[in-house]
C-alpha cells in the first residue's frame, strides 16, 4: 500500500514535469534575454541568479531592471513590484479552489510557483488537481527560469536572431494550446476568453492602465458576467 | 554583491510572495458561497483570453504580420487538435520560416 501510494505520488509528480514542458521552452528567450539585460543594467551575476531565484515573476523582473537603468529608488522599485504581481492573488485564489485539500505548509510552499504560466498549465486540468502534479509544472518551469537567467548573462544572444524572435510566440503559443481544447467543447469558455481578451485590449489602448492591472480587470469583469448569464439562464454547471 | 541591491531583491520577493499565498490563508477550509465559486472556475479560461490579447499580436514591434501570422499558426494548429508542445513548436517553426524566407 505504502509503495502503491508513493508510486501515485511519483507519477503525479511526473505529469507535472511533462506538464510544464512547454513553459520550460517558453521560459528560455524570456530568461535568456533577462539574464543579458541584467548584465548590461549592471546587475552581478549573483544578483541576477539571485532575483530569479527569490523573485521568480518575469514581468516584475523586467520592470525593475528598467527601473535600476533609470536610477528609480528601491522603494519605488519594490511598490511597482508589488503593484504588477497583485495579480496573482486572483489565480492563487482560483487554484485554491482547484487544488487538492492539503498541509497547508504545502500549500504556502507550493504558492511561490505561481505565474502567469503555471497557472494556467495547472487550472486547465480536469477535476481536481493534485499537489505532485502543481509542484512538477513549477518546478521545471523555475529550473528553466533560473538557470537561463545565469546562462543568458554570459551569453546572452546564444540562439540565432530569427530564432530568438520566433520565440517570442512560444509562450502565448501555449496559452492558445490550452485554450483551444476548452473552446471546443465549451461555449461558455469561448466566450470567457473572448469578452476577457476584448476588454483586455479595449483597457490598455484606451485607458493609462498598467498591463497588470488591465488583466486583473478584464479577467474579473468577464467572469462576473458569464457567471451572472449563467445563473440567469437557471443552471448549466459546468466543469470544464 | 551590492547590498542596496539584495535589499531590494528582498523586498520584490516578499511583496510577490504575499498575494500568491494569501488566498491560501484567507480561504483555507472555508466552503466558498456559490457564485464566487463559479466566477473562480471562471477565471482560469479569463485570464488566457486577457494574456493572448492584444499581446500575441504584438510580438514585435512595429510588425504586426509578424504576431498576426504567429497567431493564425498557433490556432491552426491547435484546432487541429495538436497538442501544447507541438503548438508551441509549431508556432516557432512557421514564424521562422516565416522571417528567413518572407521578411
Amino acid at each position: 500500500m505504502e509503495a502503491l501510494l508513493s508510486t501515485k505520488k511519483v507519477s503525479d509528480f511526473r505529469l507535472g514535469l511533462q506538464g510544464g514542458l512547454s513553459i520550460a521552452i517558453g521560459y528560455m528567450p524570456v530568461a535568456l534575454t533577462f539574464g543579458l539585460l541584467a548584465r548590461t543594467t549592471g546587475l552581478t551575476v549573483t544578483e541576477t541568479v539571485l532575483m530569479s531565484m527569490l523573485v521568480f515573476a518575469g514581468a516584475a523582473q523586467y520592470i525593475s531592471l528598467s527601473l535600476i537603468a533609470v536610477g528609480t529608488g528601491i522603494i519605488e522599485i519594490i511598490l511597482t513590484t508589488f503593484i504588477v504581481n497583485i495579480r496573482h492573488f486572483l489565480m492563487s485564489a482560483s487554484l485554491s479552489e482547484k487544488l487538492e485539500e492539503d498541509r497547508l505548509f504545502k500549500k504556502l510552499f507550493y504558492a511561490f510557483g505561481i505565474t502567469d504560466e503555471t497557472f494556467t498549465v495547472i487550472s486547465v486540468k480536469d477535476g481536481k488537481v493534485r499537489t505532485g502534479f502543481a509542484v512538477g509544472v513549477m518546478l521545471i518551469s523555475y529550473g528553466s527560469w533560473v538557470v537561463n537567467s545565469g546562462v543568458g548573462y554570459f551569453i546572452g544572444e546564444i540562439l540565432p536572431e530569427f530564432l530568438q524572435a520566433s520565440m517570442t510566440i512560444a509562450l502565448y503559443a501555449m496559452f492558445v494550446g490550452l485554450l483551444v481544447p476548452s473552446m471546443k467543447k465549451s461555449v461558455r469558455v469561448t466566450f470567457l476568453a473572448v469578452v476577457a481578451g476584448a476588454l483586455n485590449s479595449i483597457l490598455l489602448f484606451t485607458t493609462n492602465l498598467s498591463n497588470g492591472w488591465s488583466i486583473v480587470l478584464a479577467t474579473l469583469v468577464s467572469a462576473v458576467i458569464v457567471e451572472l448569464v449563467v445563473m440567469m439562464k437557471g443552471g448549466g454547471r459546468a466543469n470544464e | 554583491m551590492n547590498s542596496t541591491i539584495v535589499l531590494m531583491i528582498i523586498g520584490m520577493a516578499i511583496v510577490t510572495y504575499i498575494p500568491r499565498m494569501l488566498p491560501f490563508l484567507v480561504f483555507k477550509g472555508k466552503e466558498l458561497p456559490p457564485f464566487l465559486q463559479g466566477v473562480l472556475k471562471n477565471v482560469p479560461y479569463a485570464v488566457l483570453g486577457a494574456l493572448i490579447f492584444p499581446s500575441i499580436l504584438l510580438i514585435q514591434e512595429g510588425n504586426l504580420m509578424f504576431g498576426v501570422v504567429g497567431t493564425a499558426a498557433a490556432f491552426v494548429i491547435a484546432f487541429l487538435g495538436a497538442n501544447v508542445i507541438l503548438v508551441v513548436v509549431g508556432a516557432i517553426s512557421v514564424l521562422s520560416l516565416y522571417s528567413v524566407f518572407l521578411m
